[in-house]
């Protein structure tokens, strides 16, 4: 039976990889990723986790070493942050083509500059193409469910790809929580040892990493994309098979009160949580509203989420990031895309808030709802604004 | 410390009587012709075997055996990126010391095998190789010295010598070409105290793949940096490929040594060394050169090796030196 403890998130992330019983840890120190990496290397020292801990001396090397570990044929994870996944970026997309299941748990953080350490998602909207699958966590539970969940998903050899799990850099890691932490045999069920297809062995010797020529570049692309896009049904089947094992269930995409809601916040992340809580205090005030949270974001659940907003009359779309010099941030870009390319009429209000720790509250969650339904009212253009700038 | 004096106590020489007939790096990839970088590939592979994973930097040893879907390499091989070939090494010895520890693989006895090119050694991937070598990891890297980013058309690196024509150190009214000192790349693989550090050239085959030998026998980390002779960025005829690689030795421009725990051995004491000209003038790199010019080269080179046997006499206090 699971135990029900409280624990600091970073620590829940990195107990996940110890009961995932990862081979290898490649990675290198950045706030506010250093809670995980420091728990798991406490681990390593303590005999509590029997794997390699790599101490590399930087976030490009600590995602190389991740590629050579899988490449071995070993369960390899590793966690970075910001400025440490920015650095990680060219090989990021190597990592993806060449197959390898890496697990990364990347505690979202803003790129700088101004420097700043603390929570947005700058850091992962840069990083959007790189073909990984990628989910976000509302919380820490669900930071320890995905993170297992991620594992099953890259090494099912229907897949083959690098997962990974977002969670917001202080607002998640460094928050005590209520979480059940499964027993090690239940996770064994649930994650069997790593087989893969393929390895670095001298019995049978593979090239990995060839030269692909412009005769064969282009289908070695749409090799990877068929993967990422054909990993959808595998997510969701593990997540069945989630709910079977431990009891808790997961979607693509989250709904709160959305059944005859005319206005709909989308969101990602920890800011899911607000928002419902926003959405309480409005339905009590009569107002029909409600939300929906991408909860799998690489590959984009497609029908998922033009399912999840039937019967709305507009999108409140928030971005906890900048795409500067488009009309919108990156998530209310790629919505506006896919409504248009589907058919769609709707309105999309895109607000960018949140950046680099900036706090989020119920109050601006009104403040926006008000400003939607004037725009919506007004039928409008569909605009992008900056939340709680001073001026 | 004598960990590689230790690990090489029993160690069995490749004589003329018993090269190794494996060919890991098979023929068929498209070198130039007279690459002296893929012959030095070549004897480390045959030095090291079929037990041999080869991890790869991006460059024209990369680019000339594994253009999908042909592959040169008959052993496991992996490239990754450019600057990064010390890290991967890592992560795969990692990743297999795991597995073996765990029991889910058997210990086969792979030799772990980074080569990267100059430019990938002492430029851009020299932050992960001094970071792998400071980690111990037990794996041997090969720097594939032909000074210059070769693959890329001839750009000047940390590794170009002082005088030498590159596209991008081009000599002019203003500039006898590099005006820079190579990067001494041997001498910072030592200064990370590990077990091995050798110089090698393909001129001198037995040597090469001795020195390649001792680097996978010892434990931990190995560094072998290998002269190796570019006739189309050097400018020279390719059947003069072999003779730059002999005359760079036998000027004592490029030394033959090991550094053994830390002790510095001369591979070959050069008794008579012929003027770095004759090694100058059959590459046009140098063709502007003066006569002036040279004379400072000669001179940096004597000091040089003077400055090596110091080091040789400084580290071995009981041995005579000459």
């Amino acid at each position: 039976m699971a135990r029900r403890v409280g624990l600091e998130v970073s620590l829940a992330c990195a107990e996940a990889a110890k009961l995932a019983n990862v081979d290898v840890v490649a990675a290198y120190p950045i706030t506010p990723q250093t809670h995980i990496v420091e728990h798991l290397a406490e681990l390593v020292a303590d005999g509590h986790l029997d794997a390699e801990f790599v101490p590399v001396e930087s976030e490009h090397s600590a995602i190389s070493a991740c590629v050579g570990s899988s490449a071995a044929g070993a369960r390899t994870f590793t966690s970075s942050s910001s400025q440490g996944l920015a650095l990680m970026h060219e090989i990021l997309f190597i990592a993806s083509a060449m197959r390898l299941p890496i697990v990364m748990a990347v505690a979202n953080r803003a790129l700088s500059g101004p420097l700043n350490i603390w929570n947005d998602h700058s850091d992962i909207m840069a990083e959007r193409d790189i073909g990984w699958v990628q989910t976000f966590a509302e919380n820490g539970q669900e930071v320890l469910d995905l993170m297992l969940h991620a594992f099953k998903v890259a090494e099912d050899k229907r897949v083959c790809l690098p997962v990974i799990v977002n969670m917001d850099g202080f607002l998640l890691t460094h928050v005590i929580e209520p979480l059940l932490m499964p027993e090690q045999a239940e996770v064994d069920a649930y994650l069997p040892p790593y087989q893969p297809q393929q390895r670095l062995d001298i019995a049978q010797p593979i090239s990995m990493g060839m030269v692909g020529m412009p005769e064969v570049y282009t289908e070695a692309k749409k090799a990877s994309l068929e993967a990422l896009l054909g990993s959808y049904d595998v997510v969701k089947e593990h997540w069945a098979g989630f709910a079977k094992q431990f009891g808790r269930q997961y979607k693509p995409i989250e709904s709160y009160r959305s059944e005859d809601a005319e206005v709909l916040f989308v969101t990602m992340g920890s800011l899911g949580e607000t928002c419902m809580t926003a959405i309480d205090e409005l339905r009590e005030a009569g107002v029909k509203v409600g939300s929906v949270r991408i909860r799998l974001w690489r590959p984009f659940p497609v029908d998922d989420f033009l399912a999840a907003i039937q019967g709305a009359k507009g999108l409140i779309v928030m971005d906890r990031a900048l795409s500067p010099g488009v009309p919108a941030g990156p998530v209310a870009t790629e919505l506006r895309g896919l409504l248009y390319a589907k058919g769609y009429h709707l309105p999309v209000q895109n607000f960018v808030a949140g950046l680099g720790g900036r706090d989020v509250t119920r109050a601006d969650f009104r403040m926006m709802l008000d400003k939607a339904r004037k725009a919506f009212a007004a039928g409008g253009e569909m605009t992008c604004e900056m939340v709680g700038v001073k001026e | 410390m004598s960990i590689a004096a230790d690990a090489l106590k029993n160690f069995e020489k490749i004589t003329p009587k018993n090269i190794p007939l494996v060919e890991p790096l098979s023929r068929g990839h498209r070198g130039c012709q007279g690459c002296g970088e893929v012959l030095a590939l070549r004897m480390v592979a045959k030095a090291v075997g079929s037990s041999m994973i080869a991890v790869s930097a991006t460059g024209c040893m990369e680019i000339i055996t594994s253009p999908y879907p042909q592959t040169a390499w008959e052993v496991p091989w992996i490239h990754v990126a450019f600057e990064n070939t010390a890290a991967v090494a890592s992560g795969v010895e990692a990743g297999r010391k795991a597995l073996i520890r765990k029991g889910r693989i058997k210990d086969d006895g792979a030799k772990i095998v980074a080569y990267a090119g100059d430019g990938g050694t002492a430029d851009i991937g020299m932050q992960a190789l001094s970071g792998a070598l400071e980690r111990g990891h037990d794996f041997t890297y090969v720097c594939l010295d032909n000074e210059a980013y070769m693959n890329t058309g001839i750009q000047r690196s940390s590794s170009t010598p002082w005088g030498a024509g590159t596209t991008t150190s081009p000599a002019g009214l203003k500039s006898k070409g590099q005006m820079t000192w190579k990067k001494n790349m041997a001498a910072i693989a030592a200064a990370h105290n590990i077990p091995y550090v050798a110089t090698a050239s393909p001129a001198f085959h037995l040597d090469l793949m001795n020195k390649v030998k001792k680097a996978i026998t010892v434990p931990g980390p190995a560094y072998v940096h290998i002269f190796s002779p570019c006739p189309t960025g050097w400018r020279c005829a390719p059947e003069d490929s072999l003779e730059t690689a002999r005359l760079v030795v036998g000027t004592r421009i490029f030394p033959l040594y090991e550094v053994i725990d830390g002790r510095y051995v001369l591979s070959r004491d050069v008794k008579n060394p012929k003027p770095v000209e004759d090694y100058l003038k059959i590459q046009r790199r140098f063709r502007h050169l003066k006569p002036e010019d040279i004379a400072v080269i000669q001179k940096r080179v004597d000091q040089d090796w003077e400055r090596l046997l110091a080091l040789v006499k400084a580290t071995n206090p009981e041995a005579k030196t000459d």
